[in-house]
């Protein structure tokens, strides 16, 4: 393969902007996290022989307990923002808002620093999903019976 | 096959938030609450459902089945005591994610300190 060629083969495969690398890698990433989450429900269901909404439950712990766990070594961070969204919109994002949250307040203390600032960021998330279920469950009361 | 549709439709949903994240001036709190509440709309119509049966656990690992959990446990208290239920219900399946976190992170918060 010749010189010209190559560089010619370089430039299709490379990406044009920067855009298009974060989206494939937020797409692959997430993707991951889709069939990680996947797997551990089969995983729970079949080990320990429960239904798999139980499994289900399982494994939103388990992905809390790893973003809550990454975040306090330190590691996810650096994978936040290596991946963004990719790792922010699965639950693992809620998980990493609340520990970072609750690291970087720790030395305000127990209850002015860590109780008052935990739901700092993820607190917009709980209210947001409240607000929007109350309204969307009247309307699914009233309007569609249920 | 579970496995590829849990890939696809959780890479796509990471997907549409990073191109909200890139194109527009939204911080990613705002993202996540925009797909909860969208998460929230889609069940309204049984939406979100026919989600979770297609691609299991690629549905339920996205933030925006935190929104369709806390309207599922609504409507499911709604059916015994009536509207009501919208108050007492709303956190029944989703209190695991919060709980769980509340208490890793402020172990957590106890043992480890902040890198920088």
């Amino acid at each position: 393969m010749d010189k010209n060629k190559y560089q010619m083969l370089v430039q299709k495969y490379t990406p044009k902007e920067n855009r298009l690398y974060h989206g494939l890698l937020a797409f692959l990433i997430g993707g991951l996290m889709g069939v990680l989450g996947q797997f551990l429900i089969s995983f729970y269901s079949f080990y320990f022989s429960i239904p798999t909404k139980d499994a289900s439950v399982f494994m939103i712990i388990t992905l809390v307990f790893l973003g809550c766990f990454l975040t306090g070594l330190g590691f996810f961070d650096k994978m936040v923002s290596f991946a963004r969204c990719g790792l922010i919109i699965p639950i693992t994002g809620f998980a990493h808002s609340m520990m970072s949250a609750a690291l970087e307040y720790r030395k305000e203390g127990l209850v002015t620093g860590i109780g008052a600032n935990i739901f700092k960021l993820a607190g917009t998330v709980i209210m947001f999903g409240v607000v929007s279920a109350y309204f969307f469950g009247l309307l699914r009361y009233f309007v569609m019976g249920g | 096959m579970i496995y590829l549709n849990a890939f696809l439709f959780a890479g796509t949903v990471c997907l549409l938030g990073q191109i909200l994240l890139d194109n527009t001036k939204l911080t990613p709190g705002h993202i996540t609450s925009i797909f909860v509440v969208v998460g929230a709309f889609l069940d309204v119509f049984d939406i979100y459902d026919t989600f979770v049966l297609w691609a299991g656990g690629g549905a339920l690992v996205p933030i925006t089945s935190f929104g369709h959990l806390l309207i599922h446990g609504a409507m499911d208290t709604v059916e015994n005591f009536g509207v009501m239920g919208l108050f007492t219900g709303m956190f029944d399946l989703t209190s695991s994610g919060i709980v769980a976190a509340i208490i890793f992170s402020f172990t957590f918060a106890l043992v480890f300190h902040p890198k920088d």
